[in-house]
Protein backbone atom coordinates (compact mmCIF):
# COMPACT_ATOMS: atom_id res chain seq x y z
CA UNK A 1 0.00 0.00 0.00
CA UNK A 2 1.16 3.94 -1.12
CA UNK A 3 0.00 6.54 0.66
CA UNK A 4 -0.12 9.63 -2.07
CA UNK A 5 -1.71 12.88 -1.02
CA UNK A 6 -4.52 14.19 -3.88
CA UNK A 7 -2.53 17.74 -3.68
CA UNK A 8 0.08 16.12 -5.93
CA UNK A 9 -2.59 15.00 -8.47
CA UNK A 10 -3.76 18.86 -8.18
CA UNK A 11 0.00 20.17 -9.08
CA UNK A 12 0.28 17.44 -11.50
CA UNK A 13 -3.16 18.16 -13.47
CA UNK A 14 -2.33 21.88 -13.34
CA UNK A 15 1.34 21.69 -14.84
CA UNK A 16 0.44 18.90 -17.81
CA UNK A 17 -2.98 21.21 -18.53
CA UNK A 18 -0.25 24.24 -19.38
CA UNK A 19 2.16 21.93 -20.94
CA UNK A 20 -0.46 19.97 -23.18
CA UNK A 21 -1.49 23.37 -24.40
CA UNK A 22 2.11 25.15 -25.33
CA UNK A 23 3.96 22.00 -26.28
CA UNK A 24 3.05 20.08 -28.91
CA UNK A 25 4.64 16.53 -28.92
CA UNK A 26 6.97 14.91 -30.93
CA UNK A 27 4.94 12.46 -32.10
CA UNK A 28 3.08 15.51 -34.12
CA UNK A 29 5.78 17.56 -35.01
CA UNK A 30 7.26 14.32 -37.09
CA UNK A 31 4.07 13.46 -38.17
CA UNK A 32 4.09 17.07 -39.56
CA UNK A 33 7.11 16.22 -40.97
CA UNK A 34 6.04 13.19 -42.87
CA UNK A 35 3.33 14.82 -44.44
CA UNK A 36 4.99 17.79 -45.49
CA UNK A 37 7.24 15.30 -47.64
CA UNK A 38 4.05 13.86 -48.59
CA UNK A 39 2.11 16.77 -49.66
CA UNK A 40 1.71 17.82 -53.28
CA UNK A 41 -0.56 21.27 -52.82
CA UNK A 42 1.79 24.52 -52.52
CA UNK A 43 -0.76 25.86 -50.31
CA UNK A 44 -1.09 22.72 -48.36
CA UNK A 45 2.70 22.73 -47.72
CA UNK A 46 2.72 26.69 -46.88
CA UNK A 47 0.00 25.79 -44.13
CA UNK A 48 1.67 22.47 -42.87
CA UNK A 49 5.16 24.36 -42.53
CA UNK A 50 2.69 27.22 -40.78
CA UNK A 51 1.80 24.61 -38.38
CA UNK A 52 5.15 23.56 -36.86
CA UNK A 53 6.62 27.30 -37.00
CA UNK A 54 3.26 27.83 -35.18
CA UNK A 55 4.30 24.73 -32.55
CA UNK A 56 7.80 26.26 -32.21
CA UNK A 57 6.30 29.45 -31.26
CA UNK A 58 3.85 28.26 -28.80
CA UNK A 59 7.12 26.17 -26.96
CA UNK A 60 9.14 28.80 -26.80
CA UNK A 61 6.88 31.85 -25.87
CA UNK A 62 4.67 29.70 -24.04
CA UNK A 63 1.50 30.75 -25.78
CA UNK A 64 -1.12 28.62 -26.45
CA UNK A 65 -0.64 26.33 -29.51
CA UNK A 66 -4.27 26.87 -30.40
CA UNK A 67 -6.38 29.45 -28.91
CA UNK A 68 -9.14 26.48 -28.32
CA UNK A 69 -7.85 25.40 -25.06
CA UNK A 70 -10.37 23.07 -25.05
CA UNK A 71 -12.30 20.59 -22.71
CA UNK A 72 -9.84 19.46 -20.30
CA UNK A 73 -10.17 15.66 -20.83
CA UNK A 74 -8.33 13.87 -18.20
CA UNK A 75 -7.33 10.03 -17.55
CA UNK A 76 -6.57 8.39 -14.66
CA UNK A 77 -5.25 5.35 -14.27
CA UNK A 78 -5.14 4.29 -10.58
CA UNK A 79 -3.30 1.51 -9.05
CA UNK A 80 -5.32 -0.23 -6.51
CA UNK A 81 -2.84 -0.42 -3.67
CA UNK A 82 -2.50 3.73 -3.48
CA UNK A 83 -4.44 4.77 -0.91
CA UNK A 84 -5.43 8.23 -1.28
CA UNK A 85 -5.33 10.87 1.16
CA UNK A 86 -5.65 14.40 1.95
CA UNK A 87 -9.24 15.00 0.25
CA UNK A 88 -11.34 13.78 -2.86
CA UNK A 89 -9.71 12.79 -6.21
CA UNK A 90 -12.57 14.35 -7.78
CA UNK A 91 -12.34 16.95 -6.88
CA UNK A 92 -8.68 17.57 -6.56
CA UNK A 93 -8.41 16.79 -10.45
CA UNK A 94 -11.30 19.68 -11.04
CA UNK A 95 -9.27 22.24 -8.48
CA UNK A 96 -6.31 21.31 -10.56
CA UNK A 97 -7.87 22.23 -13.87
CA UNK A 98 -9.15 25.29 -12.50
CA UNK A 99 -5.41 26.23 -11.44
CA UNK A 100 -3.76 25.73 -14.75
CA UNK A 101 -6.47 27.17 -16.57
CA UNK A 102 -6.18 30.01 -14.47
CA UNK A 103 -2.23 30.00 -14.28
CA UNK A 104 -1.76 29.15 -17.78
CA UNK A 105 -4.03 31.86 -19.16
CA UNK A 106 -5.70 29.52 -21.05
CA UNK A 107 -9.10 29.91 -22.25
CA UNK A 108 -12.41 28.97 -20.56
CA UNK A 109 -14.10 27.35 -22.62
CA UNK A 110 -16.83 25.83 -20.79
CA UNK A 111 -20.90 26.65 -20.48
CA UNK A 112 -24.19 26.11 -19.56
CA UNK A 113 -25.75 24.15 -23.01
CA UNK A 114 -28.52 26.78 -23.14
CA UNK A 115 -27.79 30.16 -21.25
CA UNK A 116 -24.45 29.67 -22.67
CA UNK A 117 -23.33 30.99 -19.60
CA UNK A 118 -19.40 30.22 -19.01
CA UNK A 119 -18.41 28.34 -16.01
CA UNK A 120 -15.65 30.49 -15.66
CA UNK A 121 -12.64 28.28 -14.56
CA UNK A 122 -13.01 25.74 -17.33
CA UNK A 123 -14.77 23.34 -15.10
CA UNK A 124 -16.01 20.48 -14.94
CA UNK A 125 -13.52 18.39 -16.74
CA UNK A 126 -14.17 15.53 -18.41
CA UNK A 127 -12.65 12.74 -15.93
CA UNK A 128 -12.15 9.32 -17.02
CA UNK A 129 -11.00 6.92 -13.86
CA UNK A 130 -9.40 3.53 -14.44
CA UNK A 131 -8.35 1.30 -11.41
CA UNK A 132 -5.73 -0.57 -12.48
CA UNK A 133 -2.70 -3.37 -10.77
CA UNK A 134 0.27 -1.45 -8.97
CA UNK A 135 0.56 1.06 -6.64
CA UNK A 136 1.47 3.96 -9.27
CA UNK A 137 -1.06 6.49 -10.59
CA UNK A 138 -1.24 7.47 -14.48
CA UNK A 139 -2.07 10.92 -15.21
CA UNK A 140 -3.28 12.01 -18.19
CA UNK A 141 -4.25 15.51 -20.03
CA UNK A 142 -5.93 15.49 -23.31
CA UNK A 143 -7.40 19.14 -24.11
CA UNK A 144 -9.93 18.74 -26.39
CA UNK A 145 -11.05 21.44 -28.89
CA UNK A 146 -14.53 21.98 -30.26
CA UNK A 147 -14.19 22.26 -33.68
CA UNK A 148 -13.10 18.72 -34.43
CA UNK A 149 -15.35 17.29 -31.37
CA UNK A 150 -18.25 18.97 -33.43
CA UNK A 151 -17.47 16.95 -36.42
CA UNK A 152 -17.24 13.62 -34.34
CA UNK A 153 -19.98 10.86 -34.18
CA UNK A 154 -21.71 7.54 -32.94
CA UNK A 155 -23.94 5.52 -35.04
CA UNK A 156 -25.34 1.97 -33.95
CA UNK A 157 -24.33 -0.24 -37.40
CA UNK A 158 -25.83 -3.52 -37.98
CA UNK A 159 -24.02 -6.99 -37.94
CA UNK A 160 -24.56 -7.05 -41.71
CA UNK A 161 -23.12 -3.87 -42.32
CA UNK A 162 -19.36 -5.22 -40.95
CA UNK A 163 -15.81 -4.05 -42.09
CA UNK A 164 -17.08 -2.28 -45.40
CA UNK A 165 -20.03 -0.17 -43.51
CA UNK A 166 -17.41 0.57 -41.16
CA UNK A 167 -14.98 1.76 -43.45
CA UNK A 168 -17.71 3.69 -45.46
CA UNK A 169 -19.07 5.39 -42.66
CA UNK A 170 -15.49 6.75 -40.82
CA UNK A 171 -14.35 7.86 -44.86
CA UNK A 172 -18.04 9.77 -45.38
CA UNK A 173 -17.37 11.51 -42.01
CA UNK A 174 -14.41 12.74 -42.78
CA UNK A 175 -15.49 13.54 -46.35
CA UNK A 176 -18.49 15.45 -44.67
CA UNK A 177 -16.65 17.34 -41.94
CA UNK A 178 -14.38 19.36 -44.81
CA UNK A 179 -12.18 21.73 -43.45
CA UNK A 180 -14.29 22.45 -39.97
CA UNK A 181 -12.31 20.17 -37.96
CA UNK A 182 -8.78 21.74 -39.36
CA UNK A 183 -7.34 18.95 -41.20
CA UNK A 184 -4.58 17.44 -41.12
CA UNK A 185 -6.40 15.74 -38.52
CA UNK A 186 -6.08 12.38 -36.29
CA UNK A 187 -9.42 10.29 -36.83
CA UNK A 188 -10.16 8.08 -33.68
CA UNK A 189 -11.83 4.92 -34.61
CA UNK A 190 -14.26 2.69 -31.40
CA UNK A 191 -15.58 -0.32 -32.78
CA UNK A 192 -17.13 -2.41 -30.74
CA UNK A 193 -18.84 -2.34 -26.83
CA UNK A 194 -21.78 -0.47 -26.43
CA UNK A 195 -23.28 2.64 -26.96
CA UNK A 196 -20.99 4.71 -24.76
CA UNK A 197 -18.29 2.38 -24.56
CA UNK A 198 -17.70 2.51 -28.22
CA UNK A 199 -17.04 6.47 -28.08
CA UNK A 200 -14.62 5.91 -25.01
CA UNK A 201 -12.57 3.74 -27.51
CA UNK A 202 -12.62 6.23 -29.89
CA UNK A 203 -11.32 8.73 -27.59
CA UNK A 204 -8.43 6.14 -26.11
CA UNK A 205 -7.27 5.21 -29.26
CA UNK A 206 -6.54 8.82 -30.28
CA UNK A 207 -3.74 8.40 -26.73
CA UNK A 208 -2.14 6.01 -28.69
CA UNK A 209 1.57 7.98 -30.05
CA UNK A 210 1.02 9.21 -33.57
CA UNK A 211 3.52 7.32 -35.97
CA UNK A 212 3.18 4.33 -33.79
CA UNK A 213 1.55 0.51 -34.97
CA UNK A 214 -1.98 -0.70 -33.57
CA UNK A 215 -1.04 -4.16 -32.17
CA UNK A 216 -3.20 -5.36 -33.31
CA UNK A 217 -2.45 -6.63 -37.10
CA UNK A 218 -5.74 -6.44 -38.68
CA UNK A 219 -6.81 -3.32 -36.89
CA UNK A 220 -3.48 -1.65 -37.88
CA UNK A 221 -3.97 -3.00 -42.03
CA UNK A 222 -7.62 -1.31 -41.15
CA UNK A 223 -6.18 1.77 -40.15
CA UNK A 224 -3.94 1.96 -43.16
CA UNK A 225 -6.52 1.06 -45.83
CA UNK A 226 -8.73 3.91 -43.99
CA UNK A 227 -6.13 6.38 -44.05
CA UNK A 228 -5.69 5.79 -47.88
CA UNK A 229 -9.11 6.45 -48.96
CA UNK A 230 -9.57 9.03 -46.85
CA UNK A 231 -6.33 10.63 -48.12
CA UNK A 232 -7.92 10.15 -51.57
CA UNK A 233 -10.54 12.46 -50.88
CA UNK A 234 -8.43 15.62 -51.69
CA UNK A 235 -9.39 17.63 -48.63
CA UNK A 236 -6.00 18.79 -47.96
CA UNK A 237 -4.36 20.82 -45.16
CA UNK A 238 -7.18 23.16 -43.93
CA UNK A 239 -9.55 21.85 -46.06
CA UNK A 240 -7.89 23.78 -49.13
CA UNK A 241 -7.57 20.89 -51.49
CA UNK A 242 -4.14 18.91 -50.91
CA UNK A 243 -3.30 15.14 -50.35
CA UNK A 244 -2.86 15.05 -46.62
CA UNK A 245 -6.37 15.05 -45.38
CA UNK A 246 -5.88 13.07 -42.27
CA UNK A 247 -1.96 11.95 -40.09
CA UNK A 248 -3.54 8.26 -38.80
CA UNK A 249 -5.90 6.20 -38.38
CA UNK A 250 -5.96 4.99 -35.11
CA UNK A 251 -8.83 2.06 -33.81
CA UNK A 252 -9.48 0.17 -31.13
CA UNK A 253 -11.83 -2.39 -30.86
CA UNK A 254 -13.92 -4.87 -28.47
CA UNK A 255 -16.48 -7.18 -28.81
CA UNK A 256 -20.41 -6.05 -29.11
CA UNK A 257 -23.34 -7.69 -29.05
CA UNK A 258 -24.95 -10.25 -31.00
CA UNK A 259 -27.07 -7.69 -32.15
CA UNK A 260 -25.38 -4.59 -32.89
CA UNK A 261 -22.24 -3.11 -34.68
CA UNK A 262 -21.40 0.13 -32.65
CA UNK A 263 -19.31 2.71 -33.98
CA UNK A 264 -18.14 5.57 -33.17
CA UNK A 265 -15.62 8.36 -34.80
CA UNK A 266 -13.77 11.02 -32.70
CA UNK A 267 -11.98 13.63 -34.97
CA UNK A 268 -8.89 15.12 -33.55
CA UNK A 269 -7.49 18.13 -35.44
CA UNK A 270 -3.79 18.77 -35.54
CA UNK A 271 -3.18 20.82 -32.42
CA UNK A 272 -3.24 16.65 -30.94
CA UNK A 273 -2.43 18.18 -27.55
CA UNK A 274 -1.58 14.96 -24.47
CA UNK A 275 0.67 14.64 -21.88
CA UNK A 276 1.12 12.47 -19.02
CA UNK A 277 3.15 11.74 -15.89
CA UNK A 278 2.87 8.55 -13.46
CA UNK A 279 2.81 9.48 -10.20
CA UNK B 1 2.66 30.33 -55.41
CA UNK B 2 0.89 33.62 -55.73
CA UNK B 3 2.18 36.92 -54.35
CA UNK B 4 0.23 38.30 -51.05
CA UNK B 5 -2.55 41.27 -51.88
CA UNK B 6 -2.10 44.16 -49.58
CA UNK B 7 -5.81 45.24 -47.91
CA UNK B 8 -6.47 47.88 -45.17
CA UNK B 9 -10.00 48.49 -44.07
CA UNK B 10 -12.42 49.43 -44.51
CA UNK B 11 -13.33 47.97 -47.97
CA UNK B 12 -14.95 49.44 -50.80
CA UNK B 13 -17.03 47.27 -53.58
CA UNK B 14 -13.87 47.96 -55.74
CA UNK B 15 -11.53 46.20 -53.12
CA UNK B 16 -13.72 42.99 -52.83
CA UNK B 17 -14.09 42.84 -57.00
CA UNK B 18 -10.32 42.51 -57.49
CA UNK B 19 -10.12 39.08 -55.00
CA UNK B 20 -10.24 35.79 -56.55
CA UNK B 21 -10.65 32.60 -54.94
CA UNK B 22 -7.35 31.29 -53.77
CA UNK B 23 -5.79 34.56 -53.45
CA UNK B 24 -3.39 35.30 -50.80
CA UNK B 25 -3.80 38.11 -48.56
CA UNK B 26 -1.81 40.23 -46.15
CA UNK B 27 -4.34 42.52 -44.20
CA UNK B 28 -3.63 45.72 -42.31
CA UNK B 29 -5.27 48.04 -40.13
CA UNK B 30 -8.53 47.59 -37.79
CA UNK B 31 -10.87 44.54 -37.84
CA UNK B 32 -13.51 43.03 -35.19
CA UNK B 33 -13.59 40.27 -33.62
CA UNK B 34 -17.00 38.04 -32.95
CA UNK B 35 -18.07 34.59 -32.58
CA UNK B 36 -21.22 32.86 -31.43
CA UNK B 37 -22.39 34.66 -28.43
CA UNK B 38 -21.69 38.32 -29.98
CA UNK B 39 -23.20 37.06 -33.67
CA UNK B 40 -26.63 36.73 -32.09
CA UNK B 41 -26.50 40.02 -29.69
CA UNK B 42 -25.91 41.73 -32.75
CA UNK B 43 -28.06 39.91 -35.24
CA UNK B 44 -30.82 41.04 -32.85
CA UNK B 45 -30.00 44.18 -32.08
CA UNK B 46 -29.93 44.89 -36.08
CA UNK B 47 -33.36 43.08 -36.56
CA UNK B 48 -35.09 45.62 -33.69
CA UNK B 49 -33.77 48.34 -36.03
CA UNK B 50 -31.02 49.21 -33.04
CA UNK B 51 -27.92 50.20 -33.45
CA UNK B 52 -24.49 48.18 -32.80
CA UNK B 53 -22.05 48.88 -31.07
CA UNK B 54 -19.75 49.63 -33.96
CA UNK B 55 -19.95 50.85 -37.50
CA UNK B 56 -19.48 47.59 -39.78
CA UNK B 57 -19.61 49.28 -43.24
CA UNK B 58 -16.71 48.35 -44.86
CA UNK B 59 -15.44 46.19 -42.39
CA UNK B 60 -14.20 42.94 -41.64
CA UNK B 61 -15.02 40.56 -38.30
CA UNK B 62 -12.60 38.01 -37.54
CA UNK B 63 -14.17 34.88 -35.94
CA UNK B 64 -11.88 34.34 -32.93
CA UNK B 65 -12.09 34.01 -29.14
CA UNK B 66 -8.43 34.13 -28.31
CA UNK B 67 -6.69 32.93 -24.83
CA UNK B 68 -6.21 35.58 -22.16
CA UNK B 69 -2.93 37.76 -22.62
CA UNK B 70 -0.35 37.29 -19.60
CA UNK B 71 1.06 40.45 -18.42
CA UNK B 72 2.83 42.84 -20.96
CA UNK B 73 1.03 40.87 -23.87
CA UNK B 74 -0.83 42.09 -26.28
CA UNK B 75 -3.65 39.05 -27.31
CA UNK B 76 -3.49 35.29 -26.39
CA UNK B 77 -3.34 32.66 -28.93
CA UNK B 78 -5.64 34.01 -31.67
CA UNK B 79 -6.33 31.94 -34.74
CA UNK B 80 -9.96 31.56 -36.50
CA UNK B 81 -12.68 29.30 -35.04
CA UNK B 82 -14.71 27.28 -37.38
CA UNK B 83 -17.87 29.58 -39.18
CA UNK B 84 -20.43 27.64 -40.03
CA UNK B 85 -22.33 28.44 -36.84
CA UNK B 86 -22.32 32.00 -37.65
CA UNK B 87 -23.97 31.64 -41.43
CA UNK B 88 -27.46 32.03 -39.66
CA UNK B 89 -26.37 35.72 -38.63
CA UNK B 90 -24.13 36.71 -41.33
CA UNK B 91 -26.65 37.34 -44.35
CA UNK B 92 -28.37 39.97 -42.29
CA UNK B 93 -24.65 41.55 -41.42
CA UNK B 94 -23.28 41.55 -44.86
CA UNK B 95 -26.44 43.62 -46.34
CA UNK B 96 -26.10 45.54 -43.42
CA UNK B 97 -22.26 46.78 -45.38
CA UNK B 98 -20.18 43.69 -43.28
CA UNK B 99 -17.27 43.41 -46.23
CA UNK B 100 -15.04 40.85 -44.92
CA UNK B 101 -14.96 37.50 -42.75
CA UNK B 102 -12.15 35.33 -41.42
CA UNK B 103 -12.41 31.92 -40.20
CA UNK B 104 -12.09 28.27 -41.17
CA UNK B 105 -14.54 25.83 -43.07
CA UNK B 106 -16.99 25.94 -45.33
CA UNK B 107 -20.17 28.69 -45.45
CA UNK B 108 -23.91 27.56 -46.24
CA UNK B 109 -25.60 28.72 -49.56
CA UNK B 110 -27.05 31.71 -47.63
CA UNK B 111 -24.04 33.05 -47.03
CA UNK B 112 -22.50 32.71 -50.35
CA UNK B 113 -25.77 33.90 -52.35
CA UNK B 114 -25.52 37.33 -50.05
CA UNK B 115 -21.74 37.50 -50.55
CA UNK B 116 -22.24 38.12 -54.34
CA UNK B 117 -25.36 40.10 -53.64
CA UNK B 118 -23.64 42.45 -51.48
CA UNK B 119 -20.29 42.45 -52.16
CA UNK B 120 -18.43 40.40 -50.13
CA UNK B 121 -15.66 37.98 -49.14
CA UNK B 122 -14.71 35.40 -46.93
CA UNK B 123 -11.33 35.07 -45.92
CA UNK B 124 -9.37 31.66 -44.43
CA UNK B 125 -7.15 31.99 -41.56
CA UNK B 126 -4.88 29.06 -40.63
CA UNK B 127 -6.86 27.19 -37.71
CA UNK B 128 -4.78 26.47 -34.90
CA UNK B 129 -1.86 28.42 -35.52
CA UNK B 130 -3.01 30.90 -32.95
CA UNK B 131 0.53 31.44 -31.37
CA UNK B 132 1.36 32.29 -34.68
CA UNK B 133 -1.48 34.52 -35.99
CA UNK B 134 -1.74 36.58 -32.61
CA UNK B 135 2.42 37.82 -33.76
CA UNK B 136 0.73 40.15 -35.89
CA UNK B 137 -1.74 41.35 -34.15
CA UNK B 138 -0.38 44.90 -32.91
CA UNK B 139 -3.11 46.09 -30.72
CA UNK B 140 -6.42 44.79 -28.89
CA UNK B 141 -9.14 46.92 -27.01
CA UNK B 142 -12.77 45.27 -25.95
CA UNK B 143 -15.79 47.22 -28.15
CA UNK B 144 -18.29 45.39 -26.55
CA UNK B 145 -19.66 42.71 -24.39
CA UNK B 146 -17.03 42.29 -22.21
CA UNK B 147 -19.78 40.18 -19.69
CA UNK B 148 -19.03 37.88 -22.68
CA UNK B 149 -15.27 36.88 -22.06
CA UNK B 150 -13.45 35.26 -24.81
CA UNK B 151 -16.15 36.30 -26.74
CA UNK B 152 -16.48 40.27 -26.25
CA UNK B 153 -15.96 41.92 -29.22
CA UNK B 154 -12.38 43.49 -30.09
CA UNK B 155 -11.14 45.72 -32.40
CA UNK B 156 -7.84 44.26 -32.89
CA UNK B 157 -4.92 46.76 -35.04
CA UNK B 158 -3.48 43.70 -37.36
CA UNK B 159 -0.29 44.00 -39.26
CA UNK B 160 0.30 41.73 -42.29
CA UNK B 161 -2.45 39.15 -41.02
CA UNK B 162 -2.07 36.45 -43.21
CA UNK B 163 -5.72 35.19 -44.85
CA UNK B 164 -6.36 33.20 -48.18
CA UNK B 165 -9.41 33.79 -50.10
CA UNK B 166 -12.60 31.42 -50.24
CA UNK B 167 -14.93 32.87 -51.28
CA UNK B 168 -15.13 35.42 -53.79
CA UNK B 169 -18.32 37.44 -55.54
CA UNK B 170 -17.91 35.18 -58.41
CA UNK B 171 -19.32 32.89 -56.92
CA UNK B 172 -16.26 30.76 -56.77
CA UNK B 173 -15.74 28.66 -53.65
CA UNK B 174 -11.96 27.42 -52.48
CA UNK B 175 -13.00 24.10 -50.58
CA UNK B 176 -14.99 22.85 -53.24
CA UNK B 177 -12.42 23.79 -55.86
CA UNK B 178 -9.22 22.60 -53.74
CA UNK B 179 -11.05 19.09 -53.18
CA UNK B 180 -12.08 18.74 -56.98
CA UNK B 181 -8.05 19.53 -57.55
CA UNK B 182 -7.05 16.97 -55.48
CA UNK B 183 -9.42 14.44 -55.73
CA UNK B 184 -8.56 10.84 -57.04
CA UNK B 185 -10.99 8.34 -57.91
Amino acid sequence: MREIDVKIITEKVAQLCIEANTDLGDDVLQALDRAIEQEESPLGLAILKELKENAHIAKTEKIPVCQDTGFAVIFIELGQDVHLVGGDLREAIQEGVRRGYREGYLRKSICHPFTRKNTGDNTPAIIHLEMVPGEDIKVIVAPKGGGSENMSRVVMLTPSDGIEGVKRFVVQRVKESGSNPCPPTIVGVGIGGTFEECALLAKKSLLRPLGSKNPDPELAKLELEILNEINKLGIGPQGLGGRITTLAVHIQMMPCHIASLPLAVNIQCHAHRHKEVVI
Amino acid sequence: MNDFILLKPPLSDEDIEKLNFGDRVLISGFIYTARDAAHKRLFDLLKQGKDIPFDIKGQIIYYVGPTPPKPGQIIGSAGPTTSYRMDVYSPLLIEKGLKGMIGKGMRSKEVKEAMIRYKAVYFAATGGAGALLSKRIKKSEIVAYEDLGPEAIRRLQVDDFPVIVVNDVKGNDLYIEGERKYRKE
